[in-house]
């Protein structure tokens, strides 16, 4: 029998195999924008780690909705993964007809470094290119055992928090500026607020999803800061019986932006779908699924709708902070102040 | 041989004066850890499979990126197998029945890929092959994709598993020497009669064994496989990636479903390389 069963296997293995191969020779129709109803085209959206959900969805709409305007199927792939990582994978050669990064320095990047994009790819859409936003808030057990309400409860002594590197993870440096918002605002000075911040960490993940399962499979901490739209997930996924969401006083206006990378799509012919498919991201059922995956909407009559959902809170956007390429200099590059704060504890 | 092997007994017998008692602890100790370390992670897997039952497991295979996965993986297995069995067999042949100026450095470079951290070695094919690398640039002018691609993908798990066959038979065809083929070859046998005649069954169970050590790995590879994946769902992950990207996406009990499938593949290899072995054993007899 077990005999029978490895046999059955290996030739299956084989009929999978021969069956990719004459896949792969067949596969090399060049896609153009030249198509023609009836015709298909595939898209990359390269994404950062907590859109997985949201794009899986808004993917099968904006294909139905495209297939219904041109008669044309376009199919759109995913790759997640931390948002500096998968701008430096864009840089070196991943056919990403369209980037959906947690923050535009990391756009910025691949603008720079690889000429994908021209430096104002920022202006080409409405809202700076980020159709719906979020903010950092405070995923905390259920009860709040340890009594947290705002950013000045999280250098208690005995709290232990969980955030990710913000030298590795585009969140983690929201979450880094929003509790350096709060200091300045609240008379603390920030560097020793966020000194001891960071002395009460437990474990610094490489990613937002890292953290979260820190926190949440792995029972780590008393706190986990993370986008809002994470904290919803955990709490669809874990039971809303186990984990509270704390909104603090303040926190930053956090634009995630999208762009279409020029050169890949043009070369690729798929510029036309790749533009109507970033604006498709800016209509009211777009708008309606991401407000739905616990992302703040930028559409005023679907925010309405979701007016209980998202809590009113003071936003900080980048700017005060001089903008990207300000804050990474000053805060995260090599030897700049998370290394000086973190590192000299 | 018969020299080592009576050592080996008087050694046994000096160890152990106590009866017995000296064995039976090592081989304890040894069971406790096969099942810590080898038998309990097993369990745990195929406990998170099938945690919430097999419909969700059968789903959680029959996903066209699960298939898609499984498909890539083979695919970069069955690539890197032959190409693995031609060179081992090559610089096993060269290393063990020749002399040759370099050889101790060729030896070293055999054992490089071992010695590299996959991560570093995917990093190797994204800095040659990668937009800002050597040859990038000039693959991107024809419309050819290494990396981020089947290609990267492939050419990792060649990097990976390729000392796997040459590093099981060095060892073996040094320790056979080279008299039987200089008998064969005295005897008026071409130089491929020698080979298939004399020199492939003196080692083809070191062969086999290599063979199978370079499919799990190639089966298994993770880090220099991550590297040059991209983390396409359905078109670059390979079944280790796909559980990540699972485990990432909350999906437990199906990250857990396709860990099996790959645990399965592995313990198909063995049992496969445990038939084969009963049978020729069971012919020979």
């Amino acid at each position: 029998m077990a005999f029978h069963r490895i046999l059955r296997s290996f030739t299956a293995l084989a009929l999978i195999t021969a069956a990719l191969l004459t896949q792969i020779a067949g596969c090399s129709s060049k896609d153009g924008d030249t198509a023609q109803p009836g015709t298909s085209l595939t898209l990359l959206n390269v994404s950062y780690d907590p859109t997985r959900e949201l794009y899986k969805e808004v993917n099968a709409a904006f294909a139905d909705d495209y297939r219904r305007k041109t008669g044309i199927d376009v199919r759109i792939e995913q790759s997640h993964g931390g948002s500096g990582k998968q701008a430096r994978s864009v840089i070196d050669g991943l056919q990403a007809d369209v980037v959906s990064l947690a923050l535009g320095y990391d756009i910025d990047q691949i603008a720079a470094k690889a000429s994908l994009l021209p430096a104002d790819w920022q202006c080409r859409l409405p809202c700076n290119s980020s159709p719906f936003t979020s903010t950092i808030v405070m995923l905390v057990r259920k009860g709040n055992p340890r009594a947290i309400r705002d950013w000045g409860d999280l250098t208690r002594q005995g709290v232990s928090v969980i955030t990710p590197n913000p030298k590795t993870s585009g969140g983690a440096r929201w979450n880094y500026l929003a509790a350096w918002a709060f200091a300045q605002r609240n008379g603390r000075d920030p560097r020793e607020f966020l000194a001891a911040l960071y002395a009460n960490v437990a474990v610094l993940d490489l990613g937002a999803r890292g953290s979260t399962t820190t926190f949440v499979q792995r029972n780590i901490g008393d706190v986990l800061l993370t986008w809002e739209n994470e904290a919803y997930l955990a709490l669809k996924e874990f039971g809303a019986d186990r984990f509270e969401v704390v909104v603090p006083s303040i926190s930053v206006l956090c634009e995630t932006p999208v762009a279409v990378v020029d050169t890949v799509a043009m070369r690729h012919g798929t510029r036309n779908a790749a533009e109507a498919y970033l604006q498709f991201l800016y209509t009211p059922q777009a708008q309606d699924i991401a407000a739905r995956h616990g992302f703040r909407p930028r559409d005023a009559s679907v925010a309405a709708r979701y007016a209980d959902k998202f809590a009113p809170l003071v936003l900080v956007g980048i700017d005060s902070f001089g903008g990207w390429p300000q804050a990474q200099a000053r805060h995260f590059a090599q030897g700049g102040l998370f290394d000086q704060l973190y590192g000299g504890r | 041989m018969q020299g080592l092997a009576t050592n080996h007994g008087s050694a046994g017998r000096v160890l152990d004066p106590g009866g017995g008692f000296v064995r039976r602890g090592l081989i304890g100790l040894a069971l406790c850890f096969v099942a810590l370390f080898l038998v309990l992670p097993l369990v745990a897997v195929f406990h998170g499979a099938f945690e919430k039952g097999w419909r969700l497991y059968l789903a959680a295979i029959a996903q066209p990126e699960a298939l898609a996965a499984v498909k890539l993986t083979l695919l970069a297995t069955a690539i890197a197998l032959p190409l693995n069995l031609l060179f081992g067999l090559a610089a096993g042949w060269a290393i063990t029945k020749f002399r040759f100026r370099g050889k101790n450095l060729l030896v070293a470079l055999i054992d490089l890929p071992f010695s590299v951290s996959p991560v570093i070695a995917g990093l190797i094919f994204v800095l040659l092959f990668g937009m800002q690398g050597w040859f990038g640039p000039w693959l991107a002018d024809h419309d050819l994709r290494v990396v981020f691609a089947v290609p990267g993908i492939v050419l990792a798990t060649v990097f990976v598993t390729l000392p796997m066959v040459a590093r099981a038979l060095i060892p073996l065809m040094q320790d056979q020497g080279h008299d039987d083929e200089l008998a064969a070859l005295s005897l008026g046998a071409s130089g491929l009669q020698t080979f298939w005649r004399v020199t492939l069954p003196n080692i083809k169970w070191g062969l086999l064994h290599g063979v199978i050590l370079a499919s799990a790995r190639a089966m298994g590879e993770f880090g220099a496989v991550s590297v040059l994946s991209g983390h396409i769902a359905g078109r670059t992950n390979t079944l280790p990636l796909h559980v990540e990207a699972l485990y990432n996406e909350y999906q437990f009990a199906a990250a857990f479903a396709v860990a099996s499938l790959l645990a399965l593949f592995a313990l198909v290899t063995l049992a496969l390389k445990s038939w084969v072995e009963y049978r020729t054993e069971g012919k020979a007899s």
